[in-house]
């Protein structure tokens, strides 16, 4: 179906209360082009520590920041595991970890939308016949909402982060190609290979069906080559774009190079067709030193592929640095300044290269360095929408049982989607196949997430989090805060002191003053002794059930969370 | 459907909803009705709530003179010595602590009206609860978690606080704490209708209260950055920099090292500037005086932490009664003490007192009824540990007759608001506007609602006494005395005035009739 009548009916179904919102057009927000970035922020002290491995201490303000930075959000438990960890232990799990695949999507739609090709209720739709429009659109929500529950559920592992970062890296929009099957396939291939080869995964991204419909794969014949992904081969994916590098003549070579490739939405893979691939030898420009492409005829014509990335991957520092500044922008900060680029960028690239493409190595390298534990490198990433909205649900372990039945569980994963989708990111449909510009628009860049139109929304549906309403699902079930179940994952919800500092360690970037933190505390205390909270506390806790204890203590809590939750740090990471 | 018309409709929907059982539809095709529904309720009066948290002792604050010999035997370690409690005119049983020299003046001067033993009844003893209770202005057995400001500006401000400011509507926040803290009282259905202001000067801090600097590294660039946009954002930034600028500064003195003193200089530049913000809360604390309350080395017993709370909240409160009066906004003012509860007859053996139940509420301002309602409390001779300040005045008469006089909205929504809980209203006002004459305690004189109301061209005015000189004034919406309806010395029994309109243009009037030195008001409307 098509991607303008799918918004439309995407609201149809949206809940009511998140409706109404107007399309935004940030180079017309007057107060973002005036208070965002005009220059790269030149006067800013930044880290100069390098890629050695820190020595320094290893307390909680460090274990915070690894995790905040490789999984959305930091939850006590999460903390909690980390302990009898040193540093390097702590990176190795994260990035080591193999959490088990998740179950795929299911057909949870059944009543409101039969499905058409015959999926029960319950059953996986991901290998199913594409059926109509209407049952792929509710399959669509059912993968956002699959995308959304396993990051929601994330184990200790950076896999959910680096599936995200792929994805803005090889991008993919859903309402472009329109088949989630396809889509689902992709996410897979994606989760596959995001801690695996770099090489390797450019090669089956190539090949991947959702990316042959998106940049026209599908359509680069023999005799009509359609250059679109040739050209992001290069100019996003591997190489970037720069002065005396590769050529237009190069863009032709190369889609030449990939005729043939076709997708089969049948059996969701992709097919070689040899008849439609282009057998002539393929020269390449200066840049590549003149190297030819041997054509070659029948089923071989496949391999011509391993040729071209070979070619392109001996640019081998170009490639490795290219990608290097982008995990560089996602993870650390957007400002990549000569030192950087000299010492991290360049440290990493080597890293890549020296690893044959392997990418664990560079992330453990990066998370066990000097510059990561940098007091100049925390705290400086302004979260995005999902790290925002799925971060703050998990590390205040908003519920959503599955009790709820699966329509409205369901329902509750893309409603948080789409909470994300209306500050500015809508998880499965980046803008471009660049991406989201808050990864490559400078000077801004993740100043971009924060505007006149995603603040508001930002702090109005946070507030929303800690009212009885909450965020509206269904007529049985809204996402908010249980604020009580919340303070019983801290460490001592007695203490208002140390209720007000656990808050502050869990939901807020850099920390807050002790007299900012006693303020917030007074809300706990009715401007009064701590005793009174704690008596408050202890009478919630030795009477189960008793509405009058849980009240008071249940507003209190919320109210001190709305106000602490309304601070700037709280957006940042 | 328009937005507009949305927010149209639903304002009618929820005046019809408010009251219990009427027909929504009337509200869209009856005339009549329509025309209260458009002008009841949306005057610009504005309400400064102070809450004296911990639960203020108001046996050693409004001191019953005529009790003294029995607070002698309840409270000598800490009772005030007689000659120095400060005399109030015309109230020979009543006085004030010696601290509250401004508060005196206050009430000297005919702006204060002091409601004695408001609590609840079976008070609950807990900060929190009790807290919770007058905020949300439940039943002591009921648990409500929204506040009776947040439903009363959900009635008014339908849709709040998600839809505004709307243009059209109302531009200004629609009720302001000030500091970092927000309270419960301020809970709608939908969220907090209340913004906490800790500063009109920084306004980084208008979205959310104090900050902390940024600090001089990448994380506090975003930070800034981030600062910067919310403050840009944040809806009612302008309009709250508007008021600000235009009253720049505070016209009358304010006592320094005064916390209140802070907040309400900061209430006062936002009303002289214009803001039609409705309710303000400010706080308050150090009441909770479990020990030395006094100085017990000062043998008259005024000094000590009490008293200096209670010298900041008088001072505090006097610079702003007249910082308002200079602004020329004092009319449009009324304030309003509230603490959670008393503190008990007895003292303790620490020189302080215990978390008791009633205490006096102080209501301040120009329109104020300038007198005492009800009597000295009732102390035993021989106080016990349990005793406390028996009640004699719900808290929820107190608020709903604000909402009814001060807010004018009709006394069954006021009673929506307040949970379902019929009250009887107080003569806290001078020129109440919809007080229900209903006879108070041993009243002799009741003035009944004009029938019909509103009327196009005729009118009767009923009233009932025992007798006596009676005279019937009519006031327009302003105030201002138009003529003399009824004037005429009567014997006991009830009486009807035919009323015509003559002239009047339609509006709405109020008839207020003097009998006695009591003074009874109604409102009435008239229509074409």
């Amino acid at each position: 179906m098509g991607g303008s009548n799918r918004r439309e009916f995407l609201n149809n179904l949206l809940p009511e209360k998140l409706k109404k919102e107007t399309e935004y057009d940030i180079t017309k927000d007057e107060i973002f082009l005036k208070y965002s970035n005009k220059t790269s922020p030149l006067n800013l002290k930044k880290s100069r520590a390098g890629l050695s491995q820190y020595t320094g201490s290893w307390g909680e303000k460090e274990k915070i920041h690894l995790l905040r930075r490789t999984m959305f959000g930091v939850t006590p438990a999460n903390l909690t595991s980390l302990n009898g960890y040193t540093m390097s232990q702590a990176v190795d799990l994260l990035v080591n970890a193999t959490p088990p695949t998740p179950a795929p999507p299911v057909n949870y739609y059944e009543s409101i939308y039969p499905d058409p090709t015959g999926v029960l209720l319950g059953a996986t739709w991901v290998n199913a016949p594409y059926g109509d429009g209407t049952v792929n659109y509710y399959r669509y929500l059912s993968t956002n909402a699959w995308w959304m529950k396993n990051i929601f559920k994330q184990t200790m592992s950076i896999q959910e982060k680096m599936l995200m970062f792929w994805h803005n890296h090889f991008v993919c929009e859903e309402n472009v190609v329109g088949d989630s099957r396809l889509q689902y396939k992709y996410l897979n291939l994606l989760r596959t290979h995001c801690l695996g080869n770099f090489k390797t995964f450019v090669k089956e991204i190539t090949k991947d069906p959702m990316m042959l419909f998106y940049l026209n794969g599908h359509y680069n014949i023999k005799n009509s080559p359609d250059e679109n992904y040739a050209r992001e081969l290069q100019e996003l994916f591997t190489l970037g774009k720069g002065a005396n590098m590769w050529t237009e003549d190069d863009v032709k070579a190369a889609a030449k190079v990939i005729t043939g490739f076709r997708a089969d939405t049948v059996n969701l893979t992709y097919t070689f067709d040899p008849a439609k691939h282009e057998t002539a030898n393929k020269t390449f420009s200066a840049y590549y030193n003149n190297y030819t492409v041997i054509g070659q005829i029948g089923a071989a014509g496949e391999n011509e592929l391993d040729d071209l990335l070979n070619m392109i991957f001996n640019q081998s520092q170009t490639a490795a640095k290219h990608l290097c500044r982008k995990l560089y922008r996602y993870f650390i900060y957007y400002d990549i300044d000569a030192n950087i680029e000299s010492t991290i960028i360049s440290g990493m690239a080597t890293t890549l290269i020296n690893n044959n493409w392997d990418i664990k190595p560079v992330l453990l390298q990066l998370f066990k360095s000097d510059h990561f534990y940098d007091s100049l490198t925390m705290d400086c990433v302004i979260a995005n929408p999902v790290d925002y909205f799925l971060g703050m649900s998990r590390a205040l372990s908003v519920p959503i049982p599955g009790a709820i039945g699966i329509v409205d569980e369901t329902r509750a994963y893309y409603t948080l989607a789409y909470l994300c989708q209306i500050v500015g990111m809508d998880p499965g449909n980046p803008p471009s196949v660049s991406g989201w510009p808050s990864y490559y628009q400078a000077p801004q860049f993740h100043e971009m997430w924060i505007n006149s139109d995603t603040l508001p929304k930002r702090m109005k549906y946070t507030d929303a989090f800690f009212t009885n309403n909450g965020i509206y699902v269904s007529g049985n079930f809204n996402i908010k805060c249980d604020v009580i179940a919340f303070a019983q994952t801290l460490s001592n919800a007695y203490d208002p002191d140390i209720l007000v500092s656990d808050c502050v360690k869990y939901l807020l970037a850099i920390g807050l003053s002790q007299t900012l933190r006693d303020s917030y505390k007074m809300i706990l205390t009715n401007n009064l002794a701590n005793s009174y909270w704690t008596q408050a506390w202890t009478d919630y806790i030795n009477n189960p059930g008793n509405v009058t204890y849980e009240n008071i203590v249940k507003n209190r809590l919320r109210l001190m969370l709305t106000k602490l939750l309304q601070l700037a740090e709280h957006h940042l990471s | 459907m328009k937005r507009r018309d949305f927010l149209k409709m639903s304002t009618m929907a929820t005046l019809a909803y408010s009251i219990n059982g009427n027909p929504i539809h009337a509200y869209g095709e009856d005339h009549l009705l329509s025309m209260i529904a458009k002008t009841r309720g949306n005057n610009d009066n504005i309400l400064v709530l102070i809450q004296m948290s911990g639960g203020n002792d108001g046996l050693n604050t409004i001191i019953p003179l005529d009790k003294y010999s029995e607070l002698s035997n309840a409270r000598a370690n800490i009772l005030i010595n007689q000659p120095d409690v400060l005399a109030l005119s015309g109230q020979a049983n009543t006085g004030m602590h010696p601290a509250m020299t401004g508060l005196q003046d206050i009430f000297n001067t005919g702006r204060m009206n002091i409601v004695q033993g408001v609590s609840y009844p079976n008070p609950n003893f807990s900060h929190f609860r009790s807290t919770d209770i007058m905020f949300s202005a439940s039943d002591s057995n009921v648990d409500i978690d929204t506040g009776w400001i947040g439903r009363y500006l959900d009635f008014r401000f339908p849709g709040a606080p998600l839809n505004y400011p709307d243009p059209n509507i109302f531009l200004d926040p629609l009720a302001i704490q000030i500091g970092s803290s927000i309270s419960s009282l301020f809970s709608g259905a939908n969220g907090l209708n209340g913004l906490a202001v800790s500063s009109i000067d920084n306004f980084y801090q208008i979205v959310s209260g104090t900050v902390d600097p940024a600090p001089a590294t990448p994380a506090g660039h975003e930070l800034t950055y981030i600062r910067f946009i919310a403050q840009q954002t944040q809806s009612y930034t302008q309009v709250l920099q508007n008021a600000a600028s235009i009253q720049a500064t505070n016209l009358a003195p304010y006592p320094a090292n005064n916390n209140l003193a802070d907040q309400l200089k900061i209430v006062a530049r936002l009303i002289g500037g214009g803001l039609k913000t409705p309710v303000y809360m400010v706080n308050i604390g150090g009441f909770d005086t479990h020990d030395n309350q006094v100085d017990f080395l000062d043998p008259t017993h005024k000094t000590g932490e009490h008293a200096n709370i209670l010298t900041k909240l008088s001072e505090a409160i006097a610079a702003f009664q007249a910082d308002i009066t200079l602004m020329g906004k004092q009319d449009k003012v009324t304030g309003c003490t509230v603490t959670e509860f008393g503190r008990r007859v007895k003292s303790n053996a620490s020189v302080g007192t215990d978390h008791g139940s009633g205490a006096p509420m102080m209501v301040f301002g120009t329109k104020v009824n300038p007198t005492v309602i009800g009597t000295s409390p009732n102390i035993p001779a021989n106080a016990t540990v349990s005793d406390n300040v028996p009640m004699q005045h719900d808290f929820r008469q107190v608020f709903g007759t604000i909402l009814v006089d001060w807010f004018d909205i009709a006394k069954a929504d006021a009673e929506m608001i307040l949970n379902g809980n019929q009250f009887q209203m107080l003569p806290i006002f001078k020129y109440a506007v919809g007080t229900d004459n209903t006879p108070l305690q041993n009243a002799q004189h009741a003035l009944e609602q004009n029938f019909p109301n509103p009327f196009r061209s005729h009118t009767t005015i009923r009233f009932t006494t025992s007798g006596g000189m009676v005279q019937i004034l009519l006031y327009d919406e302003m105030g201002r005395m138009l003529k003399v309806l009824y004037e005429n010395e009567v014997p006991a029994g009830t009486f009807d005035v035919g009323v015509d309109r003559s002239a009047l243009p339609a509006g709405i009037y109020y008839y207020q009739m003097h009998i006695s030195n009591k003074t009874f008001t109604q409102k009435m409307v008239i229509v074409n």
